[in-house]
Order: C-alpha cells, then sequence, then structure tokens
C-alpha cells in the first residue's frame, strides 16, 4: 500500500476575504440555454406555428400543461440530514401538500421535484446528481435550509459542497435552518409559480434573481 | 478481579506512574512498549472492552495518539497516551490485541494521518479514496478548493 508522507500545505487566503457573491456566481449551475425539456413537443408547436395564427393554439396548449404540470409536482422522497425531518412534516397530514397535487414518490423516474433537503458532502454530491439526472424532463429543484444553500454551518468544514446549485441547478432557495414546514410550504408555492410560467416550445425563463 | 491496585501493577511492570484516581488512570509509555502495555492491559488488568482510538495534533509538539480501554467488571479506565514527536507519523498497530482496533486506526489515519505499522488494511474509511490530505491536522486549510464541486 503507497502511503503518502504529509505535505505541509500553505493555508490560503482568509475565507473573509473571498466576496461570496462573486463566489457563488462563479460556481452556480445555470441551466444551458438549448435546455428544451420536451423534443416532441417542440417538434409539434413549431409545425403548429407554421399555420397563420397558430400561435394562438401553442400558447393556449401551453397554459393547459402548464396548469397540469404546476398542480401535479411529485417530489422523489430524498433526505439527507435534519431538514429531511421538517420536509417529512410537510408532507404529513398537517401540511399536507398532496392538496397541492404533490405526492412524495419514491423513484426519481416519476418524480418532478428534488428537495435536496440537508448538507450536501462532497462524498454524497455524485450521487445527488445521479438522482437529478435520473429524473425526467421537465424537472425542479428546491434547495432547502442554510446547508443546500450555501453550506450553512458547515460552509468552511472540509467535506461540505458550498451550496448544492454548484452540482444541480437549482430553482428555489428556502432559506431556515432548518425551514419550518411553513416555509417549505411557501417555497413550494413559489415554485409553482415558477411552473405556470414555464415555457414549453423553448428554453425555460431564467430563474428569479436573489433579493429583490 | 484483582484485588492489587492497577497502579501497582504498572509502576511495577513499566515503571511508569499512572496519573488520575483508580477508576480512571493515565498512562504515557514510550512509543516502543505500546504494544507491551496493550497486551498487558488486556491480559493481566482484565482490560477487554477497546472503548476508542484518536489521536491530537499539538501542532510543532507532533501528534499524539491515545486510546482507551475498559475493565468493565473491575471497574477500571486505562487511557494510554504516546507522543510521536515533531514530523513523525508511524506507530505501532493495536490490532494484534485488540480487533475492535481496525477501524479506528483506519479512521485515524483517514483524519489525522497516522501509520499504523502491522495493520492488515489501513485504507481511508470516512473520506473518498482519492481524497488529498488529512483534514483534521492542524495544518489543514479549512477552505482547500477540493473538484469539482467546492
Amino acid at each position: 500500500m503507497e502511503v503518502k508522507p504529509p505535505v505541509p500545505r500553505v493555508p490560503p487566503a482568509n475565507w473573509k476575504e473571498i466576496t461570496d457573491l462573486a463566489e457563488w456566481e462563479q460556481y452556480r449551475q445555470r441551466r444551458a440555454s438549448d435546455d428544451k425539456h420536451s423534443t416532441a413537443l417542440t417538434a409539434i408547436a413549431e409545425s403548429v406555428h407554421e399555420f397563420p395564427g397558430g400561435w394562438i393554439v401553442t400558447t393556449t396548449v401551453e397554459k393547459v400543461l402548464n396548469w397540469a404540470r404546476s398542480s401535479s409536482i411529485w417530489p422523489v422522497t430524498f433526505g439527507l440530514a435534519c431538514c429531511a425531518i421538517e420536509m417529512m412534516a410537510t408532507f404529513a397530514s398537517r401540511f399536507d401538500v398532496e392538496r397541492l397535487g404533490m405526492v412524495p414518490w419514491a423513484s426519481p423516474r416519476h418524480a418532478d421535484l428534488m428537495i435536496v433537503s440537508g448538507t450536501v458532502t462532497i462524498k454524497m454530491a455524485p450521487m445527488l446528481k445521479t438522482i437529478y439526472e435520473q429524473m425526467a424532463d421537465p424537472k425542479w429543484v428546491v434547495s432547502m435550509g442554510s446547508c443546500a444553500n450555501s453550506g450553512g454551518p458547515f460552509r468552511h468544514g472540509y467535506h461540505v459542497v458550498k451550496g448544492v446549485d454548484r452540482v444541480v441547478p437549482v430553482d428555489v432557495y428556502v432559506p431556515g435552518c432548518p425551514p419550518t414546514p411553513d416555509a417549505l410550504l411557501y417555497g413550494l408555492l413559489k415554485l409553482q409559480e415558477q411552473v405556470a410560467e414555464f415555457q414549453t416550445t423553448g428554453s425555460r425563463p431564467r430563474p428569479i434573481p436573489p433579493g429583490d | 478481579m484483582d484485588a492489587v491496585d492497577p497502579r501497582v501493577r504498572v509502576r511495577e511492570r513499566f515503571a511508569l506512574e499512572p496519573a488520575g484516581e483508580p477508576p480512571r488512570l493515565t498512562v504515557e509509555p514510550p512509543r516502543e512498549r505500546w504494544i507491551e502495555l496493550a497486551r498487558f492491559a488486556q491480559r493481566d488488568l482484565g482490560c477487554r472492552y477497546f472503548s476508542f482510538l484518536t489521536a491530537v495534533d499539538w501542532k510543532e509538539h507532533g501528534l499524539e495518539v491515545l486510546y482507551r480501554v475498559e475493565n468493565l467488571l473491575a471497574p477500571l479506565a486505562l487511557t494510554v497516551r504516546v507522543k510521536l514527536g515533531p514530523g513523525e507519523t508511524h506507530c505501532p498497530s493495536l490490532t494484534s490485541v485488540y480487533r475492535g482496533a481496525d477501524w479506528m486506526e483506519r479512521e485515524c489515519y483517514d483524519l489525522f494521518g497516522v501509520v499504523f505499522d502491522g495493520h492488515p488494511d489501513l485504507r481511508r474509511i470516512l473520506l473518498a479514496q482519492d481524497w488529498e490530505g488529512h483534514p483534521l491536522r492542524k495544518d489543514y486549510p479549512v477552505d482547500m478548493p477540493h473538484a469539482p464541486y467546492r
């Protein structure tokens, strides 16, 4: 077995000197501009566009599809840490997300939404990305809690991914440590608003920028 | 169960003065007698329960490895500490005496970089196999970039 001798390392610059926002912009995962979520629908829409007045049909169809999508977002049951307890509370009868059409589903193949609930470690990040890639398009990601948003209290730990948006593109960030079920529910309602604006026939709109 | 005070037995056998009061004793042997003391603790003092093994990084004074074994019947809890010295990372393995030391030593190697000579399978246990460095060392930078997610 090969054992490497310890190498003394030069400590990097103080983390306080790093402007977090610039770093966030640098590492944030964005969706590609040609991220069309359904090639079949795109082809149909383009052929309909060839007729005069065809856009009326496509926009109407889009509205119907978005209504259907936003009222049946199925989250994949995927919990990482203590935020998962609050997520389970949200799924349970007191807060009852099923009235919003959300059915927690134990298979990424049937799910539309991944709620990243908890600290993402560097060792867990490839598995998280695999689950995300197993989900069928169109798909959304809610980053739940401080750890998934930015690393949270463990940000300066050696093993923590500083925000899940370095691994998968995120649509809604829910703050809190952990967020209450009310906060997560608000985030899910915000996600429904985003899905209602979803464009079937082209690249989807950019997520709402952070801040007011 | 032995009526003889374990402090007396350690003093007679190793010429060491254990610190602390009888339920909880601390011994600091030289590194050469590390295994011998473990065997003595297991067979003669009856400390069959291997509680934990860990290390401390004292910066320029080097690493210190310590373990704690307990005799649940006596009761007696013996903490054994050994200073490896500055820059030294090699330490004899306790796996020939305590099987429970196996994973503890792997963890200690993983996080502190202590190389246990004689360990049957000294691999990383918590971090990924391609990890560089040993993160609980004091000279490990907290914000070291780790591609592709950091």
